[in-house]
């Protein structure tokens, strides 16, 4: 399996092209730096983004709270993710940092603090 | 009339405006900060995603983290905060920073202080500025308008969208839209490369297949009632090429088109404005051509890391607190944009200490030199990786750079 992606690790934002190979280690062409190498293979292997939304507070004062998945997770399970926070509510007050539930092993937090 | 006496009024509680005040406060000088919204934080408590602080803290915080961070810091360093309080008009005659203040707990009031600093960030490009031809149908918005009725009022915009624009909000409310469930059909982008960050391109456009038409124009919004389609038109030689344009239905559009500095406050003072940031004219202490008026932030020129911000600002802190306690630089030199650089701020130097200068690139280059010169002699060089218009410069001009110059000279700053 190929990918061809463009490294965010630095500016320069290198053209790079990852494969898998026979022996089940992924060959990294177009990067100009081990950051790139690293990335490349991440995307190829387990590609984790970090999920950001608002979710329902009952609150007419402050209706959204922004949220976040404390760290970055797996690509393929952010539709279900971001399903679980759209479908919570959760009640003022809430202080950020507030773990508010955790999906597929994911932790969800407010990125906001809020009285009421 | 409520009459409020400070040292430094802060105009703005923003990004810009609590760094400044924090620094301003940790120097020992009494500040308020003036916040038109009903709390500190700006447009930092709209931006959900993450991304923040990676340089300032080393950290990737959320918008709201990083605004809840400067909040704390600066209202337990004892600046005097006026939320729900607009400014009017600054009067700055002799002596006198007044300002002319509404505010809705105490009604009209005046703020007397002996420095203010400019913190009021920008405002967006509309469809009126680009005058895109076609009716004006419901499901036009500015993309920055539509994160805020997204994040904080919790309205979805529409279903269908096309954004006009790669400017970094346009990319990032792609991404938030999609993750609505609403599709995305296209960025739509005049120039032949992108003007947001690539990690935003990567992370926002491409995780979720969205074309981005390059050197292409919007020439018509088509719908009277809402909007039901565009046409799109790409750009061959210069021009655009009719013969080529197609048509993409969608029912809302998103404009990511500019921020342009919100600078109507600083005309009503005097104060010159430079047209190639549309953001004052400042001297190496931050200091606009009204004696006591600093400007810090999106106001000065507009950033694309709010890491930035925090740092041109806590420096202008620093200046304010100088100005207040008497001290002025010995000398200024003037510095100005050489070849391939937009713009620098500030534009002048002071040759005592070492400066921080603020530039954008004209060019995409990889291993681009930036050299300052002054009368044609080479103060300093530095190699950069990588410079793209969409990226701002920060470099340091040191006092060693400087010694014997002199003071007359007008220095250059370019890219090749």
């Amino acid at each position: 399996m190929k990918k061809d992606l463009t490294c965010i690790s630095c500016p320069i934002g290198c053209a790079m092209t990852a494969e898998f190979q026979p022996d089940g280690s992924v060959a990294v062409t177009g990067n100009q730096c081990s950051r790139g190498a690293q990335y490349a293979r991440d995307e190829l292997v387990d590609p984790r983004r970090v999920v950001t939304a608002t979710c329902r507070t009952g609150s007419s004062a402050h209706p959204r709270l922004p949220v976040r998945s404390r760290e970055p997770c797996p690509k393929d399970l952010i539709p279900a993710i971001l399903k679980g926070i759209y479908e919570m509510k959760v009640s003022l007050p809430v202080r950020q940092g507030d773990v508010l539930g955790t999906f597929n092993g994911v932790q969800i937090v407010a990125t906001r603090s809020f009285e009421k | 009339m409520k009459e409020v006496h400070v040292d430094a009024a802060v105009i703005g509680g923003g990004a810009a405006g609590m760094a400044a005040a924090l620094e301003i406060r940790k120097r020992g000088a009494d500040v308020c900060i003036i916040e038109r919204d009903d709390e500190l934080g700006g447009i930092l408590l709209q931006c959900i995603h993450n991304g923040f602080g990676l340089h300032e803290y080393r950290e990737d915080l959320t918008g709201p983290e990083y605004a809840e961070l400067a909040i704390r810091n600066v209202v337990e360093s004892g600046a005097t905060v006026f939320t729900h309080t607009t400014v009017g008009e600054i009067s700055a005659n002799g002596a006198a920073r007044d300002l002319a203040c509404y505010s809705a707990e105490h009604g009209v009031m005046r703020v007397s202080a002996r420095a203010i600093v400019l913190a009021m960030g920008c405002r967006e490009r509309n469809r009126g500025n680009l005058r895109i031809p076609g009716s004006r149908p419901a499901g036009v918005y500015t993309a920055g308008l539509a994160q805020r009725l997204i994040n904080i009022e919790g309205y979805i915009p529409g279903k269908e969208i096309v954004i006009i624009g790669s400017g970094d909000i346009g990319l990032i409310m792609a991404r938030r839209l999609q993750w609505l469930g609403c599709r995305v059909h296209a960025v739509v982008e005049i120039m032949p490369y992108p003007s947001g960050l690539t990690r935003n391109i990567v992370q926002c456009l491409n995780d979720f297949s969205i074309p981005l038409f390059l050197s292409h124009v919007v020439s018509r919004i088509h719908g009277n009632e809402r909007v039901e389609g565009l046409d799109v038109t790409p750009i061959s030689n210069g021009a655009p090429d009719p013969a080529r344009q197609f048509h993409i239905p969608c029912d809302t559009v998103l404009l990511s088109v500019g921020l342009i500095p919100e600078n109507e406050l600083s005309k009503t003072a005097g104060i010159s404005i430079s047209p190639e940031t549309n953001g004052p004219v400042v001297d190496a202490t931050m200091m606009t051509s009204v004696d006591g008026i600093f400007a810090t932030g999106n106001v000065l020129h507009v950033h694309d890391l709010v890491d930035n911000v925090s740092e041109e600002s806590h420096l202008t802190g620093g200046f304010v607190a100088d100005y207040v306690s008497g001290r002025r630089p010995a000398s200024q030199i003037r510095i100005k944009a050489g070849s391939n650089v937009r713009y620098v701020n500030p534009s002048r130097v002071d040759p005592g200490r070492a400066n921080r200068l603020y530039l954008r690139p004209l060019v995409v280059k990889n291993k681009a030199e930036l050299s300052i010169r002054a009368d044609g002699r080479q103060l300093r060089r530095l190699v950069l990786n990588h410079v793209q218009p969409s990226e701002m410069i920060s470099v340091t001009l040191r006092e060693r750079d400087m010694a014997d110059v002199p003071p007359d000279s007008v220095l250059e700053i370019s890219l090749s």
